[in-house]
């Protein structure tokens, strides 16, 4: 499927149908990241449950310690 | 006196009015890396009456590809960050006065220090100082703009207190270090757009304008070509124990503060005495130069040598130990030299 991340068109592997999924395919653990779903953010603890599908516009922006 | 701000004046959300507020406004930058001094040169050109900049650490050649405010010769001497950036910042412009504070910011300091301030850059490079700035701020009600970077990519958040969710609510528990450390890189234009988002903040809040503050979490990959702007105005959390109804700043009880640690990114240890203390670098010097290391002294730091480990020692009682993440054996190595 064929869904935009940050803006850019992503084609994802089969494997991935869930936001946790999409969080692994990225290495990014759920408690450094908010992650939004057709411009509604999606919690934390829904990261496993929420499917994504063909289209969907996903933001995701995860926290960084360096500076 | 020449006016140095003609044309930021011509700039109609600032203007006269605005360029006389940013010369009676004191900003204080947590940390004098490449996000604080190039938040700080900034700062100071805009015209920004006050800063107070802290930073623990010295000038490394490492340091010179993105931390603006430094030159080979700082690097050269080991000067302290703080020291090296109040120099340059006087010498960019001499009507804007610099504090310069060599050491820990530890919750008695910042306790001092926020309440002269009228807004908090966050420029640290670690999430357990991030997380006392956030309840500090929360505290005395002061505005503090978050931002970090790594390799390409970075992010900035402004925090305002009764209005957005602070970063305890976004974040929920602390990310371990070893996750964030910039083992990455990081290169130059990454700093400058995180500071690009957190110096335009800055002046909106310092000259008034707290309709136009961007409201969002930026984040972006300048390699990638990503951007993306997300609201996060849900996040705000009622039980949030920092700015939530029931406000209990864990971040500002002194048990959560440690006498030992491991900087993020980098092989060394930092040990700092439990009371504040002035060494005495000349005494150790003559110590330290019957041993079989290498002695160096410069007029702020005492750098000794000793196979793979360098330990570097500040006039306030701090210890650098570069070599080894190993709590264990920074403190063996750090009680051979001062017994
Ligand atoms: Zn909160």
């Amino acid at each position: 499927m064929t869904i935009q991340v940050n803006g850019k068109q992503i084609d994802l592997p089969q494997s991935v149908n869930h936001i946790s999924d999409l969080l692994n395919h990225y290495n990014l653990q759920s408690n450094q990241v908010i992650v939004e779903l057709n411009q509604a953010i999606v919690d934390q603890k829904l990261h496993a449950d929420t499917q994504i599908q063909n289209g969907d516009q996903v933001e995701l922006v995860h926290f960084v310690g360096g500076g | 006196m020449e006016d140095c701000f003609s044309r930021q004046k011509l700039f109609a959300p600032i203007g006269e009015k605005g360029q006389v507020k940013l010369s009676q406004k004191h900003v204080f930058i947590l940390g004098a890396g490449a996000l604080g001094t190039a938040n700080a040169e900034q700062l100071v050109r805009a015209g920004v009456g006050q800063i107070t900049i802290a930073d623990r650490d010295y000038v490394d050649w490492s340091n010179l590809q993105r931390q603006q405010l430094y030159a080979e010769e700082d690097a050269r001497n080991a000067v302290p960050k703080a020291i090296a950036a109040k120099k340059r910042l006087n010498a960019i412009h001499s009507g804007a006065t610099i504090h310069e504070v060599v050491g820990d910011m530890g919750v008695e300091e910042l306790h001092e220090i926020i309440p002269e301030v009228d807004l908090i850059i966050d420029a640290t490079d670690n999430f357990e100082t991030r997380m006392k700035v956030n309840d500090i701020a929360q505290f005395y009600k002061k505005t503090w703009i978050y931002g970090a970077c790594v390799g390409s990519y970075g992010l900035s958040f402004t925090v305002v207190p009764e209005k957005t969710p602070c970063l305890h609510c976004l974040l929920g528990v602390l990310p371990s270090e070893g996750a964030t450390c910039d083992t990455a890189g990081i290169i130059s234009p990454a700093v400058q757009m995180v500071v690009a988002h957190q110096v335009t903040e800055a002046m909106k809040v310092l000259v008034g304008d707290y309709e136009a503050l961007r409201s969002k979490i930026v984040s972006f990959d300048l390699w990638k070509n990503e951007f993306s702007s997300v609201d996060v105005s849900s996040l705000k959390k009622g039980a949030c124990p920092s700015c939530g109804e029931i406000q209990q700043y864990p971040y500002l009880k002194e048990d959560s503060q440690t006498k030992t640690t491991v900087l993020c990114g980098r092989d060394t240890v930092q040990i700092r005495p439990m009371e504040t203390m002035k060494r005495d670098l000349e005494v150790l010097n003559r110590i330290l130069l019957r041993t079989s290391g290498e002695v160096k002294k410069t007029p702020y730091v005492l750098m000794y040598q000793q196979g793979p480990y360098r330990l570097v020692f500040f006039q306030d009682g701090r210890v650098l130990v570069h070599g080894t993440k190993d709590v264990g054996k920074a403190k063996s190595l750090y009680n051979q030299c001062v017994g």
